[in-house]
């Protein structure tokens, strides 16, 4: 057995900061911490999930600067200038259209995969507010849904894009 | 309390506080394996339902929810009958308690099925008592009161009380030993598409998941197994990660290496990196080839009698027609969408345990073995499941997180990575096929016989039994194959056993997946050689009015079987019976540029009484997009006595874009209510793998469907 506790602690730890959700976080890792677990267990955005841990899934995708990223392939120090978005971020109360869209549709069945969905989603709606099927599929098959709600999804996605649509005429 | 109960005591007032009236019902468990219900002596309650002085009303459900809606479902029944007020109802995951709960086991698509009378009695039940507390208070016959949205009402002397405000009379009056229950043509809430309780904490991030749970002081650890099957830790070179600062402890523990640090990716770094040396043992030298030539001899020779009726040997002897096929399906990973993980504080004199587990009992249990502690003292928590599909009815991830926190005397968040969880699951077992078939003169399908060769999940399972294994039926593996539908006069089906080191488990719908595929892809074999359209091929073999060719029809018209004009898309269609459930499928396929792609699929379904439809619907199309990966994408192989494919790269599934229109048609129905969450899946494979042959021109035998088998 080997009992080794932070027996380097002092070498490669460094303080970042980084702005989640419109908030300054300190924190002191290692430059190399992946965004993801830095997010889950140091800060309690436990919104963003882990699925693969290799850029496979999706399930950890958050946004940086506004663009949809996989925060299991993001370490913190990449991280530290952008302004960084997470599913708790996305809406005081879950209610961003897209949100409100998913909630419509009644998506989520286990739901573990639908915070990188949403993430996935809003920050393609937001290049793409008025996307054809096959447009939704190409942005979307990055994202696994092992549950199988491909197809709530896809109706969620046109009903938001219907209402953003709506909302700018 | 007393807690003896007779035969028809399964609702109790457990309490009346101040807080409201709580009643505890016992809902009975139907075991799969003998078809039996336990006859409860004690009475412990699984299903609580807490009417607040509020009037909100709190129902706790024993069954973990992993994405079937279960959370929603089994509540809207009570509610139904208990004429609540559905916005006012709240629903809440109960912890593992057998004394509260019961038998907790999550599975087999039987949540609804197996408790569907009991819930509407028990809110018939409390509806009842309510009226006639209300009765007294007014001094009026109960038969003059009815109830609508959480109230009894006086409609004579237009009076209404809240069920909140009757709490402390209602739970003085005798419990009615019979009630009426509703007529379904008076239903308000079953069979309407009601949204589910789960939804916005599924979409705002505050759904709590197992690898959630934060506690104060924790470490995180990770688990390394041997790679090869039945391998021993030797020993490992803590000098190899030494660079890798924050590592707290490396370990042994009963599954393999444990390694503790103060980060998930800093254990899971060190595990990646750490040098271990494994004992291989005697399976280092097992392959896929290995297994599929076991699988083939043991082919060679009858096993096990599932089914016989008449004689299918004279059958098919006085027959010129005969047809000979053998399908083959690969070993499935589960996959499910979050990594096993648990969390865990083994303190000295109790246990806390946060699992995403369908067996809740059983882990409570194990983890007392563990701990040495009583089992009153180990506390489970079932939070939210990432997806479940059969693989966390095994608790082997909840172990991890016990013995590690028990060294530690620390509370651990253990998380495995995907490599782990795919290469140390419970698999769907391979398995072999051999069919048989015979038509006469005038093209009826005389003989029938289906030989199931593959590994035990039962006995390796269930029932331990010392190698080698005799020669037995494990009644699971012929599930849907000795139960085949069609009115055939000679059937035979036997089963043999081939076991492999390999860990086979339930994965979602479990034998019937690959039973079916043989099935349905052999019957349009068989239709074909009889001269026959395969929908024409299977009514015929259906009885008059029977639920399976009432399905069939409907399917039918709703896809326009007969009309469809193929263009680049070709169909196939399948049947197949399981969970209590009946699904027919059509599938639209074309195969172009090396792709095969599915555009379409029509699904009819007779689950008898619909729930919720819109839940009905999800789980459908969940399970056909899961049957479809294991189709069309996925399989587990095994090298060097390991698993083959550790991630998604190399366990690819479905996609969005690779995900066709899916159109569920329901059965309208007042049967009784019987599963969803799997029986959607077993019809998926062969309807596509029959539309592929419309298509080509070539036979699908062999799992998953690939291009090299076709051109
Ligand atoms: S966890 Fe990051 S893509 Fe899968
Ligand atoms: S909802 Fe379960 S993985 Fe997507």
């Amino acid at each position: 057995m080997v009992d080794n506790f932070c027996k380097f602690s002092s070498q490669i730890m460094k303080i970042f900061t980084l702005n989640v959700n419109g908030k300054q976080h300190s924190i002191s890792v290692e430059a190399d911490a992946p965004l993801l677990w830095v997010l889950r267990d140091e800060l309690g955005y436990t919104g963003t999930k882990f699925g693969c841990g290799r850029g496979l899934c999706g399930a950890c995708t958050v946004h940086l600067d506004g663009e949809a990223t996989r925060s299991c392939m993001t370490t913190v120090e990449f991280a530290e200038d952008s302004e960084i978005t997470t599913i708790e971020g996305l809406s005081e109360d879950g209610t961003h259209p897209v949100q409100q869209a998913w909630f419509e549709e009644d998506v989520p069945q286990c739901g573990y995969c639908q915070s990188g969905q949403i993430m996935t989603a809003v920050s393609f709606l937001n290049r793409n507010p008025n996307p054809t099927e096959a447009d939704i599929d190409s942005a979307m098959k990055m994202n696994i849904c092992r549950c199988g709600t491909y197809p709530s999804i896809r109706k969620a996605i046109n009903r938001a894009a219907d209402k953003q649509l709506s909302a700018d005429e | 309390m007393n807690n003896i109960m007779d035969r028809r005591d399964f609702i109790r007032v457990v309490s009346t506080t101040g807080s409201g009236l709580v009643l505890g019902l016992y809902l009975p468990y139907t075991n799969k394996l003998n078809g039996k219900t336990k006859a409860a002596t004690i009475f412990e309650p699984n299903v609580w339902i807490k009417v607040h002085p509020d009037n909100s009303v709190l129902i706790m459900v024993g069954k973990s929810e992993m994405g079937q809606g279960v959370l929603t479902s089994l509540p809207m029944i009570i509610a139904e009958e208990m004429d609540l007020d559905w916005s006012t109802v709240k629903v809440q995951q109960a912890p593992a308690d057998k004394d509260k709960y019961g038998s907790q086991m999550t599975g087999g698509s039987r949540s609804i099925a197996s408790s569907w009378k009991q819930l509407r009695k028990a809110g018939a039940t409390a509806r009842e008592m309510m009226i006639s507390a209300a009765a007294k208070e007014w001094g009026v016959p109960a038969g003059d009161c009815t109830t609508k949205a959480s109230h009894v009402i006086h409609n004579m002397s237009n009076r209404k009380m809240s069920y909140g405000s009757l709490t402390e009379k209602a739970s003085q009056v005798p419990i009615p030993r019979r009630v009426s229950l509703k007529n379904p043509k008076q239903f308000s809430i079953i069979g309407k598409n009601i949204k589910r309780k789960d939804t916005q904490p599924k979409l705002n991030g505050k759904a709590q998941f197992s690898m959630d749970v934060q506690l104060e002081g924790m470490v995180y650890a990770t688990v390394v197994r041997s790679p090869v099957f039945g391998g021993q830790l030797k020993s490992f070179d803590e000098a190899s990660i030494s660079d890798i600062q924050g590592v707290i402890k490396i370990f042994k523990i009963e599954n393999g290496l444990a390694i503790v640090a103060r980060s998930i990716w800093v254990a899971i770094k060190a595990g990646k990196r750490l040098k271990i040396t494994w004992d291989k043992g005697e399976n280092d030298a097992l392959d896929s080839n290995k297994i599929k030539a076991l699988l083939v001899e043991k082919s060679k020779k009858q096993g096990a009698i599932a089914r016989k009726k008449g004689n299918v040997k004279k059958a098919i002897k006085s027959s010129d027609n005969q047809v000979e096929a053998v399908y083959e399906s690969p070993f499935q990973a589960h996959a499910t969408m979050e990594p096993m993980n648990c969390t865990a504080d083994v303190q000295k004199n109790k246990c806390r345990i946060w699992a995403a587990t369908q067996a809740p009992a059983r882990a409570q249990k194990k983890a007392a073995k563990i701990t040495g502690l009583p089992i009153k003292k180990v506390e489970l928590n079932v939070t939210y499941l990432g997806g479940g599909f059969g693989r966390r009815s095994i608790n082997d991830f909840v172990y991890d997180a016990v013995e590690i926190s028990k060294v530690m005397e620390k509370p651990v968040k253990m998380v495995w990575t995907r490599e782990e969880d795919m290469q140390h699951d419970y698999y769907r077992p391979a398995s072999l096929h051999v069919m048989k078939g015979a038509i006469d003169n005038e093209n009826h399908l005389t003989a029938w016989t289906h030989r199931v060769v593959a590994p035990s999940i039962l006995f390796s399972q269930l029932v331990k039994m010392p190698f080698p294994f005799k020669e037995k039926l494990d009644i699971i593996s012929v599930e849907g194959a000795k139960n085949i539908r069609y009115d055939i006069p000679n059937i035979l089906v036997d089963y043999r056993m081939a076991n492999t080191p390999v860990p086979v488990g339930w994965w979602r719908s479990v034998y019937d997946s690959q039973n079916a595929f043989a099935n349905e892809c052999f019957m349009d074999e068989l239709a074909e050689a009889a001269g026959k359209d395969p929908l024409q091929f299977r009514l015929e073999l259906l009885p008059k009015s029977s639920r399976e060719r009432n399905v069939l029809t409907l399917l039918a018209e709703k896809a326009g079987w007969e009309t469809f004009n193929s263009g680049p898309y070709y169909q196939g269609l399948s049947f197949h019976k399981s969970f209590g459930t009946y699904v027919a499928q059509v599938a639209r396929v074309t195969v172009k540029d090396n792709t095969i792609k599915v555009g379409e699929i029509h699904c009819a379904v007779d689950c008898g009484t619909v729930i919720n439809p819109s839940i009905v619907d999800a789980q459908i199309s969940g399970a056909i997009i899961y049957g479809l990966s294991a189709a069309l994408k996925s399989k587990i192989t095994v090298s060097n006595g390991r698993i083959d494919q550790s991630n998604f790269d190399d366990f690819d599934v479905l996609r969005m874009d690779e995900t066709p229109k899916i159109h569920v048609h329901l059965i309208e129905s007042d049967a009784a209510p019987s599963g969803v969450g799997e029986p959607g899946l077993p019809p998926a494979a062969p309807a596509v793998a029959n539309a592929v042959y419309a298509a080509t021109g070539k036979r699908i035998r062999r799992l998953p469907i690939t291009i090299q088998d076709i051109i």
